[in-house]
């Protein structure tokens, strides 16, 4: 082991060197912060913080010589790692909204903790789906769409890997914090100073191995793919430091105090959650689409014009979209009318995109019926077309009225996270997996149609009962007896929804049942086995009967 | 002039980088700087106060624990809303929350105007054991909170960064910061002190009715039982010039 790292070492280029130096000393300071620490998350982070730093050292020397390249000279084995992180966190997340779904139906299960109530377990779920599953998934499918579009390895060699491990330490970090109750209460932006200031870090060296690798491209043109990309990293990186500004309490404190208030804090905050919808759950997963669905059905982009009128548009009104969070509030009206009037003009874009994704399958819809992986692909994109028509709808001032504070509202997210994101999510595992783990094919294309049925289940019941549940309340909360009184008690309400919770509950079980098909079917191919039965070769199996 | 083309952009990453933060930046340029230059964003009215130490360390519970998650504090102006909670929000009463906790979901009801509207004993219970008073709830029990000491190590810190970010916090309060939580917890100790800083608007008792321990239950019944309870709107004339919303 000892000569193994004498080895490395003398092959180790400058800039690991650099960054044995930046970690020796990041860890020095964690190890100053955990001694001086005013409380236990602060103490507890610090030393992960340290630890995760000589880690880092540690493995340095591996790191900095592997990055095996393939024939063509792509960093594949990055991207084998974010399969396997994203497939990781995906059964995580799904697991927790379980939890947390039937907490709703059976208070019980909150067990009276602290650690483990629904009001620390629900930032855990969104944060563990949206960045921790769809995070992993935007670095992977990123890095692997960027040095194919551009046909060039992957800028750098400790970058990539500095942003692979240094975004796994901010969801642990960003986690563990949650359930010590270590929270900003922004939503979707949860975790603390301290670890916004280290994703910081992290995504900013993103931003610069993206464009390093566009920077060495031997393609004349950038691929609308990485357009997308291009625009969810750089406007991810704006919403994080607009909507994260703050005071600590001390730099040995996990807690900081919000630099704004009131009114204006809850438009940043609905500018920074809407967009995070609109450029991490969208734009970003668009760019996976604008790949992996035309690659999988061997067909070009419908259309080149739409394309771009689809990315300029999109990235431009998805911005103004935020006031429709706060209908009816202290925000003034003319806010709130620009936040609507945005939200329904972002209708069309949406459907541009969505039918552009869509109509690539033109002469090529044979595949639907033989390609369960495409199948997954283009169901996700109808999804997308289904709650990007919901989302401008519910933005206006009359049926916001009803649907806000609601389940509805849950419903609609969930209709884009599980059906667009989810989707496209697992149709671009399904299609990286066989290259990162250097076989031939999928274990099991039977698995795939299973995790597909089981899954689309799972949705609908999911959507179904929120929908039902979701407008039941909002009636019920605004229901008048013939006498002028409100005509339902709160509490009557909150028991009127226990049979959709359970419902809602049972389509979670299905969706995560799914992700632990696609689980399976992920090892056993990383294993380089093939299903018993579909050992024959792919093209006899797509034969239509004649 | 040649004529333009797409193609300029899509050849050049820098400068896609480049429109992209452009066309980004507009739309919450126009939505959002304003609200800080316009007036009549927030109202002008009597009676909101900065939070005690105690409320404000109780606050901070409400946070920690994610209340925000399943109850709004924002009255919207509805007609079912005002009827079930009552008067709508004002943007003034949540002008020193820093963040604000307007919430996005009432899987509970809104809490807006909570403050005196249940004794204290209702919302020991009710943190203890929900379902002992509310059988129909699905709230989790909180009855750690009755047992665990208020951590007192950062309240003069917490009440010095509340003052950096804007609320009039003056010297005074910061200084005592740790003397007035105590003073809010004991009717019959030295309380002219917190009264002189914070107004005659401040509730003084025992919340969590055990005297022999600072509990986070005490904070956060502090706190709930405040809200929405500033502003006088038998006095606030909402027709009033600049109070139209």
């Amino acid at each position: 082991m000892a000569g193994h790292q004498t080895e490395a070492q003398t092959k180790m280029p400058l800039s690991a060197w650099g960054m044995i130096v930046a970690l020796g000393a990041g860890s020095l300071y964690w190890i100053i912060i955990a001694i001086y620490a005013l409380d236990t998350p602060m103490r507890f982070h610090a030393l992960l913080f340290a630890a995760a730093f000589i880690a880092g050292i540690a493995v340095l020397g591996d790191t900095a010589s592997n990055g095996k390249a393939d024939k063509r000279g792509y960093n594949n084995q990055i991207v084998k790692y974010g399969v396997v992180a994203s497939v990781f966190w995906g059964v995580v997340g799904f697991l927790v909204g379980v939890v947390i779904a039937f907490q709703l139906a059976f208070p019980q299960l909150n067990f009276d903790t602290s650690f483990l109530n629904f009001g620390r377990m629900r930032p855990l779920h969104t944060s563990a789906v949206i960045f921790a599953f769809g995070g992993n998934v935007l670095i992977a499918t990123s890095f692997w769409v960027v040095q194919r579009t551009s046909r060039a390895r992957l800028a750098g060699d400790i970058a990539p890997w500095f942003v692979f491990w240094g975004y796994q330490l901010f969801i642990v970090i960003a986690a563990t914090g949650y359930l010590m109750g270590v929270t900003q209460s922004r939503e979707y932006a949860e975790p603390e100073w301290y670890a916004d200031i280290w994703l910081t870090i992290v995504w900013v060296t993103y931003l610069l191995v993206f464009l390093g690798t566009l920077a060495k491209r031997r393609e004349p043109h950038i691929y609308v793919a990485n357009w997308f990309y291009l625009a969810f990293i750089v406007t991810i990186a704006m919403l994080h430091l607009g909507n994260n500004m703050s005071v600590p309490v001390s730099i040995f404190s996990s807690k900081s105090v919000a630099l704004f208030s009131g009114t204006q804090d809850a438009l940043i905050q609905w500018w920074y959650g809407h967009n995070a919808v609109g450029f991490f759950l969208t734009a970003g997963f668009l760019g996976i689409m604008y790949y992996f669905v035309p690659k999988r059905a061997e067909r070009p982009v419908y259309s080149y014009r739409l394309s771009i009128i689809h990315f300029w548009a999109l990235i431009f009104l998805y911005i103004w979209a935020g006031p429709h969070h706060l209908h009816y509030t202290a925000l003034p009206l003319w806010a709130q009318t620009l936040g609507a009037t945005f939200s329904l003009m972002l209708w069309m874009p949406s459907w541009g995109g969505m039918l552009n994704g869509l109509l690539t399958l033109k002469g090529a819809w044979d595949k639907l019926r033989t390609d369960p992986v495409i199948r997954m692909l283009v169901v996700s994109v109808a999804f997308y077309g289904m709650s990007t028509f919901e989302g401008p709808v519910m933005s206006m001032h009359w049926v916001n009225g009803l649907s806000h504070y609601t389940d509805w509202t849950i419903g609609h997210v969930h209709s884009g996270a599980l059906g667009w994101v989810g989707f496209v999510s697992f149709g671009a595992i399904y299609c990286m997996a066989p290259a990162v783990f250097n076989v031939k094919r999928l274990y099991s294309l039977v698995l795939v149609e299973w995790h597909f049925w089981v899954a689309t289940f799972g949705i609908l019941l999911y959507i179904t009962a929120m929908w039902v549940s979701g407008i039941m309340q909002g009636l019920m909360w605004r229901a008048y007896d013939a006498l002028g009184f409100l005509e339902f008690s709160f509490a009557e309400t909150v028991e009127a929804m226990h049979p959709y919770y359970v419902i809602r509950g049972l389509g979670g079980v299905l969706f995560l049942a799914g992700a632990l098909i696609m689980a399976y079917n992920v090892y056993m191919t990383a294993k380089g086995r093939v299903r018993g039965s579909e050992d024959v070769p792919l093209d006899t199996l797509a034969q239509p009967a004649e | 002039m040649a004529k333009f083309s797409h193609k300029t952009i899509e050849k050049n990453s820098i400068l896609l980088l480049v429109l992209t933060l452009i066309v980004v930046s507009i739309g919450g340029l126009v939505e959002i700087v304003p609200l800080f230059w316009i007036k009549s964003t927030i109202e002008e009215v009597d009676g909101v106060r900065p939070y005690t130490p105690l409320e404000l360390a109780g606050r901070n519970i409400y946070v920690r624990e994610g209340c925000y998650n399943c109850h709004s504090q924002m009255v919207r102006s509805l007609r079912s809303e005002v009827d079930r909670y009552g008067h709508y929000s004002l943007a003034a009463e949540s002008m020193y929350d820093h963040p604000f906790q307007w919430g996005s979901k009432r899987t509970g009801p809104d809490l807006a105007r909570l403050g005196n509207k249940y004794s204290d004993e209702w919302h020991r219970l009710h943190m203890a054991a929900p379902r002992s008073v509310v059988p129909e709830s699905v709230m989790p029990g909180y009855p750690f909170l009755a047992k665990t000491p208020l951590d007192m190590r950062t309240v003069k810190e917490v009440i010095a960064a509340n003052a950096k970010v804007g609320v009039p916090y003056d010297e005074a309060m910061i200084e005592n910061a740790a003397a007035d939580l105590l003073a809010q917890l004991d009717p019959y100790g030295d309380i002219d002190g917190l009264m002189e800083r914070y107004g005659d608007n401040v509730a003084i008792r025992d919340f969590d009715g055990n005297p022999r321990m600072v509990s986070e239950l005490d904070a956060l019944i502090a706190y709930l039982q405040v809200l929405g309870t500033f502003v006088d709107f038998n006095a606030y004339n909402e027709q009033a010039a600049g109070n139209e919303r």
